[in-house]
């Protein structure tokens, strides 16, 4: 049966059959008539890290570029949404110690342009950023891009007079639906995956593959480094304007760098340079760290208390697990592969002999 | 006429002087070498010419225009393009995404248009596919189009770097000892794809080779190198016979 299935026709209908599977959920779930607010939530948040960590993916796994620094970009992207879209009415109330920026507390934009020009602002700042820092090079890099990030943030701390500082802006309009987050989320998750099938994605992985020969070829380096770094920062700025949105409030203990790991985390379990392996692992991991939440309750079996259940004990638990995962599946999830039928059907087919792995990927 | 001028050019790492006031002309359509005993500053020479290293002294001059403080990237934009002593292929891309991203540099859409695949910028890539396919079967490796690079053998792999230097329009091809680790056998393969190519697409081609064979036959000017000092040059015949290039290869005896 999986034979008749596996040619090109059927699989154009499956992927059909699947988008419909998939706009039904969501459908159902949008329409409240099943699941409830907290798997909502969970979905929509994990729409959001799908878009910055496929963004992170494009800066390194695509470019070969060690950044970390997508927290400090979200931050930009969520605090101009923050500081555009609530209603000029309520200013007063949210910066009640410092009044707001004369200029700013008169503008409110609506919801999608705030997003985009929360965009443009974290590209941006990518561009300024990347100008003296994007010279360095792996581990370096890392550190520098760290740096920037957690300046971002502290920027935003004592920038009362536009951030609120510390104490953050609520108030932030909610989204009457959860399309807003998945439609933004698939539309650049495409955008991404576009870029990166055009020329100008082929120059991003020869520069991953090899700097000198990519620049022997005639590709300026730092321009396209600039470019991805770029691209990448405007899409985790879309990201953090929906997950301003998501959460109705932002502060700058929300863009701590160890948000950076989270996403650092997916990318590497979906596998470095795999679009479709980082929408799946991010929720996985999103919606996993959720269910692990089972272990942070007490539990008694048989009238004992277990006293490992405690809160706390989910995130041993997840350590564990991506311990194995790293240990087994070291180039993660799908390599540098993307997910297709194909790859599904022959992981069924267990008539044709399997492919040698020649890069001590996979579990032996 | 002379296509590329090496005037003077001195090269010092610290202390060491890797290249010592050389001076070079490559006459335009032919193939000449660069050869020289290990150490004596050849590659060191090539790096100077595509805008690895910016030399100490002197400067490279390309079709009467000075290219020596360019970056490697626009050097190879004007049309000298290398290849490397050890492979330096994009390993995990396939063979024709080899070719693909030496286009690249002719690209004029730019990367939102390309991205959102607009009219004029798809019919750009089209081209570009069909010229990369074209470049690839003249080679002889359409075939081996979907392969993935590192899993070629080493041969074709040899050949597929030449192919995708010469796929970013190349004028001159600088080729850094495309022989290395080849069987006699396939070293004479080499050097007919070099003649072929040469008269195919018009090229210069400069080489660094340390296969005297394969110098010998196909070069028509040799140079010789030795601790960074231009010691002989001429053809093959009057290089071989000279007693400094001998003494360079063999030692001078003591007793004398």
């Amino acid at each position: 049966m999986i034979d008749k299935l596996n040619n090109k026709k059927n699989k154009i209908y499956l992927n059909i059959l699947l988008a419909v599977i998939f706009a039904i959920i969501i459908i159902l779930l949008d329409t409240e008539r099943i699941g409830d607010n907290y798997i909502r939530r969970i979905l929509n948040l994990s729409a959001i890290y799908t878009i910055v960590s496929v963004s992170m993916n494009l800066v390194n796994g695509f470019t070969g570029l060690f950044s970390l620094g997508q927290a400090g970009f979200m931050a930009v992207g969520a605090y101009t949404v923050a500081i555009f879209t609530v209603p000029l009415a309520e200013r007063a109330k949210i910066f009640y110690i410092i009044p707001q920026n004369p200029v700013l507390a008169q503008i409110e934009l609506p919801f999608v342009i705030a997003l985009i020009l929360g965009g443009l602002l974290a590209a941006l700042v990518a561009i300024l950023i990347g100008l003296p820092v994007l010279r360095l090079k792996s581990d370096y890099l890392a550190i520098a891009t760290l740096g920037f990030s957690e300046i971002i943030r502290i920027v935003f701390t004592n920038a009362k007079s536009i951030t609120n500082g510390a104490l953050g802006i609520n108030r932030i309009p909610p989204m009457p639906t959860m399309w807003v987050f998945f439609g933004v989320a698939i539309l650049s998750v495409l955008l991404i995956w576009l870029l990166i099938n055009s020329s100008y994605g082929r120059a991003f992985k020869a520069i991953r593959e090899d700097e000198v020969a990519a620049e022997a070829m005639g590709i300026n380096l730092f321009k396209h480094k600039v470019m991805s770094f770029a691209v990448g920062a405007f899409f985790a700025g879309i990201g953090g304007g929906l997950y301003a949105s998501l959460l109705a409030s932002v502060d700058p203990k929300q863009f701590y760098f160890t948000v950076t790991y989270n996403f650092l985390l997916i990318i590497v379990l979906g596998g470095m340079g795999s679009i479709s392996g980082t929408v799946i692992a991010a929720f996985v991991v999103t919606s996993g760290l959720e269910v692990l939440r089972f272990f942070d309750e007490p539990l008694t079996l048989l009238g004992v208390n277990i006293p490992l259940f405690r809160p706390g004990f989910r995130m041993v638990i997840f350590s564990l697990l991506l311990m194995i995962l790293v240990l087994f599946f070291r180039n993660g999830l799908l390599g540098q592969k993307e997910m297709s039928w194909k790859l599904i059907f022959d992981c069924f087919n267990k008539k044709k002999p399997r492919k040698k792995t020649d890069k001590g990927g996979t579990a032996q | 006429m002379s296509i590329l001028q090496i005037n003077n050019v001195t090269m010092q790492f610290g202390g060491v002087t890797a290249v010592n006031n050389l001076n070079i002309e490559v006459q335009e359509g032919k193939i000449e070498a660069l050869i020289g005993p290990n150490g004596a500053g050849k590659t060191t020479a090539f790096n100077v010419i595509t805008g690895v290293y910016s030399p100490t002294k002197g400067n490279v001059v390309y079709n009467g225009e000075n290219i020596t403080s360019l970056t490697p990237d626009k050097i190879t934009k004007k049309g000298i393009a290398r290849t490397f002593q050890n492979i330096r292929l994009f390993k995990n891309l396939t063979v024709l995404d080899n070719i693909l991203i030496a286009n690249h540099l002719r690209l004029k859409s730019n990367f939102l248009s390309c991205t959102l695949r607009l009219p004029w910028s798809y019919k750009e890539e089209m081209q570009m596919r069909k010229k990369s396919e074209m470049l690839l079967d003249k080679l002889g490796l359409l075939a081996l189009k979907n392969e993935i690079a590192h899993s070629l053998p080493y041969g074709e792999q040899r050949k597929l770097e030449i192919a995708r230097a010469l796929a970013t329009d190349a004028k001159i091809l600088l080729l850094d000892e495309p022989a290395a680790g080849m069987n006699p056998s396939e070293t004479m393969e080499l050097s007919s794809f070099i003649n072929t190519i040469r008269d195919e697409f018009k090229l210069t081609i400069f080489m660094i080779e340390h296969h005297m064979d394969l110098v010998m036959e196909i070069s028509e000017k040799i140079y010789v190198l030795d601790f960074g000092q231009l010691i002989a040059e001429g053809t093959a015949n009057e290089v071989k016979n000279n007693q400094r290039v001998i003494e360079a290869y063999l030692g001078v005896e003591e007793d004398a």
